[in-house]
């Protein structure tokens, strides 16, 4: 039957990378998950709340109102947007650099899964895809915690959910790119490294106009700021073109980010 | 005979200035049991991984079912169970749904996959593991999952590389079992082994490999007549007379083989070898006699013994 299976697909287009194996993936994601250790996943909702809860009502005190684009919104409305890019973000990195890490390096799992009938894209997409869903549970819990609060100032607040889930793509394409290409454990320090200094400054507690324009041109290049300004953009309703710019910038990431996994999943299994 | 499932002609796979496999040709038939021997970095693994379409070969022509391997990869790999040198089980799964996943990621549906997680477990004598965590099951139990794993998409080909190392005897002989078994319902081996006594006991039909190439094939009682004599005299001295007894012991049979520790002298009686050695005023510390092995011709083609 499995070679049925596998013939079917005979001719179809990237047939030797990729087998349409992606929900069998996340099912394995789903089975595992229900045998894991539920802190990793309670801490990654709980932490832009107690972000929101220390900065948006400690420093909201003293910082009643915040202009935007010529309007002044309340603090906390200011940063729950950037915390939920965020949390986008650190749960897609997560999924994509320390559990990918120990998979490809330690377990082998992806030396089984790629004796299957699978291809290294199906591994690639799989293994995002579940990023994706922790992802999109994330976004939702965190903004049913905001939008009662009235912390979402407009009904296209809603496409902030989805924006959130580009988001987590692009991470985690990129993440599990960079991921592949480690050798050591110690290395992927360097994912904290970078993401830290880039949370701090991304935009997310104050606006970037704070900064002199060497600083706020750098940072301009940075992700977070990408996704910091697209979901603040839907949560505040100012629509505006440059968050088309700012989703495709994502879009870029993720390309980039699967066209590398592939490439790499290929040389190390399949050379 | 019929049609070869796998034919390989002049295959090398090259890694850098380093060539793994060297120009080797072979034909592994239907419902055979089909072994790759030789020592560690001989070649036996990148020739399993080529054919199991996980490894690009440098040149050369290799056809698994009538497919190229480097075309036909998802396709090929839906036909083989692979049982790999290091485990690859998943650690966050129990032993029932790393069985139930693995059909799964060959495209199975669920129902069918669930009937055979029943059966395998079964087979794999795993039935009181079922619910649990890999990383509490012994050794020989993670290779039976292992091998367990490799046959719920049906495979008509299962490839073991070296399926036994590490085990202890008991666990060893359970495996094998398993494996006639396998071989009695007419599934294709294909087995990689360093260790002789496990060629003898699985292989129908083996090739005798060293670094890289092929240096003998046939069957173990063939290749063991061809290349040896019927019976092996190991005789000791201690390891600083050794060598000064060599050029006499030569005189006294077909042929003999220098070990650091040992002597081992080819002739087909060896106790009537061992009588001439006393009567000859020669007083060995231990001597045994044996029946030849693959070891032995190894040793033959080579010079070197398979584990060192």
């Amino acid at each position: 039957m499995a070679v049925a299976i596998a013939d079917a697909r005979a001719g179809k287009r990237g047939e030797r990378v990729y087998s349409g194996r992606v929900p069998q993936l996340l099912e394995r994601g789903f089975i595992a998950f229900k045998s894991s250790t539920y802190m990793i996943v309670i801490s990654g909702f709980i932490e832009p709340v107690l972000y929101l809860l220390s900065f948006g009502y400690g420093i909201g005190k003293l910082l009643p109102t915040i202009a935007v684009g010529g309007e002044s919104i309340k603090y906390a409305a200011f940063i729950a947007p950037a915390l939920l890019a965020t949390s986008a973000m650190n749960g897609a990195i997560y999924d994509s650099t320390m559990n990918v890490y120990f998979k490809l390096n330690h377990d082998r799992i992806y030396h089984g899964m790629l004796a299957t009938s699978m291809g290294p894209l199906d591994v690639a997409l799989g293994e995002i895809g579940w990023a994706l869903i922790r992802g999109f549970s994330y976004a939702c819990a965190f903004m049913a915690v905001i939008a009662p609060l009235g912390l979402v100032e407009s009904v296209w607040g809603l496409l902030a959910i989805p924006a959130a889930v580009l988001i987590a793509f692009g991470f985690a394409a990129c993440g599990m790119a960079v991921t592949s290409y480690m050798k050591s454990f110690q290395q992927l320090e360097i994912v904290t490294v970078v993401l830290l200094p880039m949370f701090l400054f991304s935009g997310a507690f104050y606006p970037i106009s704070v900064f002199p324009e060497w600083l706020q041109f750098t940072v301009n290049l940075l992700p977070l700021t990408h996704a910091v300004n697209l979901v603040r953009g839907l949560c505040l309703g100012n629509l505006e073109w440059a968050l088309l710019g700012h989703a495709f910038y994502f879009v870029v990431m993720i390309v980039i980010g699967l066209f590398f996994t592939t490439k790499r999943l290929n040389a190390l299994f399949m050379t | 005979m019929s049609n070869p499932l796998i034919s390989a002609r002049g295959l090398t796979k090259k890694f850098g200035d380093f060539t793994a496999v060297n120009g080797i040709d072979f034909d592994v038939f239907k419902g055979e049991s089909f072994g790759f021997l030789g020592p560690n970095g001989a070649g036996k693994s990148t020739a399993m991984r080529i054919i199991g379409a996980t490894s690009q070969r440098t040149s050369g022509t290799i056809s698994i079912l009538g497919k190229d391997p480097e075309v036909h990869g998802p396709q090929i790999r839906a036909h083989l169970g692979v049982v790999p040198q290091q485990d690859s089980l998943d650690m966050h799964l129990s032993v029932a749904e790393n069985l139930y996943i693995y059909g799964r990621y060959f495209g199975l549906p669920r129902a069918f996959v669930k009937g055979k997680v029943d059966e395998l477990l079964a087979f794999a004598q795993l039935e009181e593991k079922r619910d649990a965590k890999v990383e509490t099951l012994s050794g020989g139990m993670k290779r039976r999952l292992t091998i367990a794993r490799a046959l719920v998409s049906e495979p008509e080909i299962l490839m073991l590389d070296e399926p036994t190392t590490g085990l202890d005897p008991q666990a060893r002989h359970i495996l094998w079992d398993r494996l006639f078994r396998l071989k009695e319902q007419g599934v294709t081996l294909l087995i990689t082994t360093h260790f002789m006594d496990e060629a003898e006991q699985l292989c129908d039909r083996l090739i005798v490999m060293d670094k890289g190439s092929i240096m003998a094939e046939g069957n173990p009682a063939s290749l063991i007549k061809d290349y040896s004599t019927k019976e092996v005299l190991e005789v000791r001295f201690g390891s600083d007379r050794n060598q000064g007894m060599a050029d006499q012991l030569r005189t006294m049979c077909d042929r003999i083989e220098e070990l650091p520790d040992r002597v081992l002298m080819y002739t087909e009686d060896g106790e009537a070898l061992l009588e001439k050695i006393y009567a000859a005023n020669m007083h060995p510390k231990t001597s045994l006699v044996r029946r030849s092995s693959l070891e032995d011709v190894f040793l033959r083609l080579t010079g070197r013994t398979l584990i060192e």
